[in-house]
């Protein structure tokens, strides 16, 4: 056993293992031992209103994905087969194109001169071009849309899971629809709602090439300091101690979510 | 008529999907308080006439009146009927007393009549107590019983049945069909129950539907049914029955082979006939019988053990094969010959059931 396991536990071990640790090592060493940056992230402010910017980000994105998409895998789920693998295919489509494309075609309708600010002028809606993009809006409108499928896909594979009856004997022991969804399917689609919540906000904390593209430097996300400590100021060492940060905070919510439903249905569609 | 319960009438109900007729011009009437089992083999329509009396299915045409409403575009939450389902469909992240409970919930009962509303159906099913287990902790028997409080506990004056029993043991089946009797009988709703075993249906039923291909073949009391059966394709599915191609002779007999046998029974018109002989109605020629009885004559090819009973198969002197069921006694071993031995049997003319051979 172990030896038929041994090569994937090699790959592991050089492409995750070591690299992390790596990183870890560089954060608290410095010709010798030091907490210095650490010391720097809970002391400076830009850390901690970055930090907190992050999470908020995160938060409203998971917020705006579950609204979005519950509605979306009820109807996939809801109706005949042929149309649920088109209502799929549609979510997961954008998934095959590359992350900086779909962020380019968001700037491309959202900025001052874009698709939708012309649109609106031609109407007469607006006089002036709104600030849809380089602020944290765009930012969120773009993570939204490009994270939407992991929240789609977990939601999806849990109500495939609920039995068609329950409703039925819903309905037949007096619940209306709404009672029905209310007391049975929104209770019974749980374990995806936090499922699907997980993946987004995990996968949100640590988004980069959105936020530094729809961000106009102005919504400064955990990912860009690092990118920042390391291209500015040849900073590894404070560059590592955020990354170990955020790696840290996303394990201890693996952790606390664990705590309620399995981690393989978060990682995996079990 | 009982207050308890309610009459259900189907005219002409058919449902078709796409080319396939699933339930084909069925009309049926259901008295308030009776128990009516649906039964047929899959495929015959039986289930889809049960989801279009519960409202899940709405019927291409025709139309299902509950005590002389039309019911046919009524939402099945506005029906007020009782539904058990084939695999109980208990919701699984509540307990069993919030199961129970949920007609009252969903009927907006206060809180406060709950308790002694769940108490009392538990106990009616013999879960007395069980108010805080939960669902997976339950043996298919027990999560029977709670999908039956559930559809009794809002007194519902018609209760739907989907092959309940199916998933149970057969000495578990056997026990929950008397209760369910005996409680059809203490509750007074009316029942109308889906099955697709024979003696499920006559053990239960006041009346029987036998469906086929979506059409509704005859409905009629147990014995109705198993003695008169309308054709050879009811005869084959109750009891157990020999069904062999028979001759008319005149208006009360008919030959089989060079036999020429009596009914006391009109032969029903036509020519394709089939005679129905139920083994348990064959008995062993001693000599003392009715001079009146036919009798045929044949070579046993095997005897089997059935604990209870004993099956004879005998061929006939032109090769048809027949059987009979003797209960397993002594006199019974003493009377059968041996395998290859001769066997004189003994058919009444009032259990000489001829009937028309049923269309393809």
């Amino acid at each position: 056993m172990l030896a038929l396991v041994s090569p994937a536990l090699l790959v592991i071990l050089l492409l995750i293992v070591l690299p992390v640790g790596w990183l870890a090592w560089q954060s608290i060493y410095h010709d010798g031992f030091t907490l210095e940056n650490y010391r720097r992230i809970v002391s400076e402010d830009i850390y901690w209103r970055s930090f907190a910017l992050t999470f908020e980000i995160s938060l409203l994105v998971t917020l705006l994905a579950l609204l979005l998409g519950y509605p979306v895998a009820y109807a996939a789920n809801a109706v005949p087969r042929g149309w649920s693998v088109l209502i799929l295919a549609l979510v997961v489509l954008p998934f095959w194109t590359s992350v900086l494309v779909r962020a380019y075609a968001w700037l491309v309708l959202l900025q001052r001169t874009g698709v939708i600010n012309q649109l609106l002028r031609s109407l007469d809606v607006i006089g002036e071009p709104l600030a849809l993009v380089h602020n944290t809006f765009g930012t969120v409108v773009a993570t939204v849309h490009i994270l939407l499928p992991f929240m789609v896909l977990p939601l999806y594979a849990t109500m495939q899971k609920i039995p068609g009856d329950l409703m039925q004997a819903g309905a037949s022991l007096g619940a209306g629809p709404a009672h029905a969804f209310l007391r049975i399917f929104l209770p019974l689609s749980l374990p995806g709602v936090l499922a699907g919540c997980t993946m987004v906000f995990v996968l949100c904390l640590g988004f980069y090439i959105t936020p530094e593209l729809l961000g106009g430097g102005r919504t400064v996300m955990v990912s860009m300091l690092v990118s920042r400590n390391v291209e500015l100021y040849s900073q590894f060492g404070a560059a590592s101690a955020v990354a170990v940060v955020l790696l840290v905070s996303v394990l201890l919510i693996f952790f606390v979510v664990s705590r309620f439903i399995s981690l393989d249905r978060v990682l995996g569609q079990k | 008529m009982d207050k308890r319960a309610e009459s259900v009438e189907i005219r002409s109900a058919s449902k078709a999907y796409g080319a396939v007729r699933a339930l084909d011009d069925v009309s049926l009437n259901v008295g308030a308080g009776e128990f009516v089992s649906l039964l047929g083999p899959s495929g015959s329509g039986k289930t889809t006439l049960l989801g279009i009396l519960g409202g899940f299915i709405l019927p291409t045409s025709g139309s299902i009146l509950f005590g002389g409403r039309d019911v046919t575009w009524m939402p099945p939450h506005k029906r007020d009927i009782g539904v058990v389902f084939q695999n109980y469909a208990l919701f699984p992240h509540m307990s069993v007393g919030e199961n129970v409970a949920f007609p009252l919930r969903a009927r907006r009962l206060p809180k406060a009549k709950w308790p002694e509303k769940v108490r009392s159906a538990l106990a009616m099913v013999g879960l007395a107590g069980y108010e805080g287990r939960g669902v997976a902790q339950l043996s298919g028997g027990q999560r029977q019983r709670v999908a039956l409080a559930r559809a009794m506990i809002f007194e519902p004056r018609l209760i739907l049945m989907d092959e309940p029993l199916s998933a149970l043991d057969k000495q578990l089946r056997e026990s929950m069909q008397i209760e369910l009797r005996a409680l059809h009988r203490r509750i007074g709703a009316t029942i109308i129950y889906v099955t697709h075993d024979q003696r499920e249906a006559l053990t239960m039923s006041d009346r029987v539907a036998v469906m086929k291909d979506g059409r509704l073949i005859q409905i009629d009391e147990p014995e109705r049914l198993h003695d008169h059966p309308a054709d050879s394709f009811v005869a084959s599915f109750i009891g157990e029955a020999t069904l062999l191609p028979v001759r008319r002779v005149d208006g009360c007999s008919v030959a089989l082979g060079n036999a020429v046998l009596r009914s006391a029974r009109a032969i029903p018109s036509g020519d394709a006939l089939m005679l129905a002989v139920h083994s348990e109605k064959l008995l062993i020629d001693n000599g003392a019988g009715d001079a009146a009885c036919n009798r045929l004559t044949g070579t046993v090819t095997d005897v089997v053990y059935q604990g209870e009973s004993l099956r004879i198969f005998l061929a006939l002197a032109d090769g048809t094969g027949l059987s009979l069921r003797q209960p397993s006694h002594h006199e019974a071993h003493r009377r059968i010959p041996p395998v290859g031995g001769s066997l004189t049997v003994t058919l009444h003319p009032e259990d000489t059931i001829v009937v028309p051979k049923a269309g393809a």
